[in-house]
């Protein structure tokens, strides 16, 4: 049967303010990117294969290298050079301190402990946070890849529905229909984990992180990101 | 309330965490303003703002000079304000604990919600006592309907009592209501138009810390530059 680790990880419910945040999408919808379904599943696979991969691929090298003998420094490292906008970089280091936190209550663990002490606030990348909460929680690599990849799509694809009053019917069915990209996103990304570091996939959208950066100084946003 | 249902997360925790929540427009953003007016003198304070338009509270405050803008901060929502005070309060506690780290020591946090409607309430993860403001150009049937807010927060707060003629409120009705909604829970009637200082709900606030167990003893001339 599937972990229910990672039902819970991949549940938007598990309490690390994921709700909080569009994925891009409130920034794209102010600049007409997104409008409606077809924009909005354009956007989704764009991103599935861009921070949705390297996200996924990072979560899952952390997994595999998540023992008491781990470098958090250079998991770190690698998560940073992969975030071209400081200001998705610090949204990650948020996120990443606040699945910590919840981490750490649901399935307490030491490497988890080694994780806190070593990430000065706000916290660890999400990538690593996440691949380090799934290690302790006994997941596999292409398991915990999966959780980041599917939160790639429905991370948006919620937001989307919230921003622009979207059937959700139809986005839920967009999701579902994405679940053979989400499963071979996973597959990829666990396959690179087993590589070096450094090789690991860094493909990203520079238009989407210039719109995130001018979303971070927005006067008013529903959105934190 | 020390040694409470939020004990076993913080401990150790020396802040008093109030959250101020009610229906938009019932006067929550004037009161917090009130509150710093009336305490900052003695009290060390820092404010989370919810507000769905995020930095319109933040600057309200700022504009009242009530408190230093950098112990202000704003949390974005996502959308859905209850969400982020009660079933994910990820995002809050990070930002309070943050403030609270940064201005050490803190005697006081205030946590305004985002505003919504009479089914809003707090995680006592989150805060130690919860506020909940009405006013009465809501309606004098409102105590009636009920709801968390007014059944069991610590303390209700009719507000904008000046306009009770203009707007045909029966402030007897509401105050009736009230208590029988509430029992032995406090009611206060406020006009912040009549009492800046908000002196009666200052007055609870400063009841409940020396209850907390701590300020009473630490109470200071404002101890920032």
């Amino acid at each position: 049967m599937i972990p229910p680790a990672a039902l819970m990880l991949a549940d938007g419910r598990l309490p690390w303010g994921g709700h909080a945040h569009s994925g891009g999408v409130e920034a794209a919808v102010a600049r007409g990117w997104v409008h409606d379904l077809g924009s909005l599943a354009a956007f989704a696979r764009g991103r599935l294969a861009t921070a949705g991969l390297t996200e996924a691929a990072l979560v899952a090298a952390t997994v595999l290298r998540s023992s008491d003998s781990v470098s958090w420094e250079e998991l770190d490292a690698e998560a940073s050079a992969r975030i071209a906008s400081p200001a998705l970089r610090l949204v990650s280091r948020k996120l990443g301190g606040q699945l910590l936190r919840v981490a750490r209550t649901t399935w307490p663990d030491r490497r988890l402990d080694g994780l806190a002490a070593a990430s000065p606030p706000p916290g660890p990348h999400r990538a690593v946070a996440l691949g380090a909460t799934a290690a302790g929680a006994g997941l596999s690599p292409s398991e915990a890849a999966a959780c980041a990849a599917y939160d790639a799509v429905a991370g948006p694809c919620a937001a989307a529905v919230r921003l622009l009053g979207l059937d959700p019917f139809a986005v839920t069915r967009l999701v579902a229909e994405m679940g053979d990209q989400v499963a071979a996103v996973s597959g990829e990304a666990a396959q690179a984990a087993a590589g070096p570091l450094g090789d690991l996939p860094a493909p990203a959208a520079t238009l989407v992180e210039v719109a995130a950066e001018d979303h971070a100084r927005w006067e008013v946003r529903l959105f934190a990101s | 309330m020390r040694g409470g249902r939020c004990a076993f997360l913080r401990p150790d925790r020396e802040t008093f965490r109030v959250g101020i929540g009610g229906p938009v427009g019932s006067g929550k953003t004037a009161l917090v303003a009130a509150l710093c007016r009336a305490l900052s003198a003695q009290l060390s304070i820092v404010v989370v703002t919810n507000d769905i338009f995020t930095r319109e509270d933040a600057e309200f405050l700022q504009a009242e000079a009530v408190l230093p803008p950098e112990r202000i901060a704003a949390v974005e929502t996502g959308c859905c304000p209850h969400t982020a005070i009660r079933d994910d309060i990820s995002a809050n506690l990070q930002t309070v604990e943050e403030l609270e780290a940064r201005f050490a020591p803190v005697d006081l946090t205030l946590i305004e919600s985002g505003g919504d409607n009479l089914t809003l309430t707090w995680s006592h993860a989150l805060v130690d006592a919860q506020v909940f403001v009405l006013d009465v150009a809501g309606g004098d049937k409102l105590p009636r309907k009920g709801g968390p807010g007014v059944t069991t927060s610590d303390l209700l707060v009719i507000n904008k009592t000046d306009l009770a003629s203009l707007v045909g409120a029966d402030l007897a009705v509401m105050a009736r209501d009230s208590r029988a909604r509430r029992g032995d829970r406090p009611i206060l009637l406020t006009s912040l138009v009549t009492d800046p200082n908000a002196t009666d709900v200052a007055a609870w606030v400063r009841d409940q810390l020396a209850s907390y167990g701590q300020a009473s003893s630490r109470i200071r001339e404002k101890p920032w530059p």
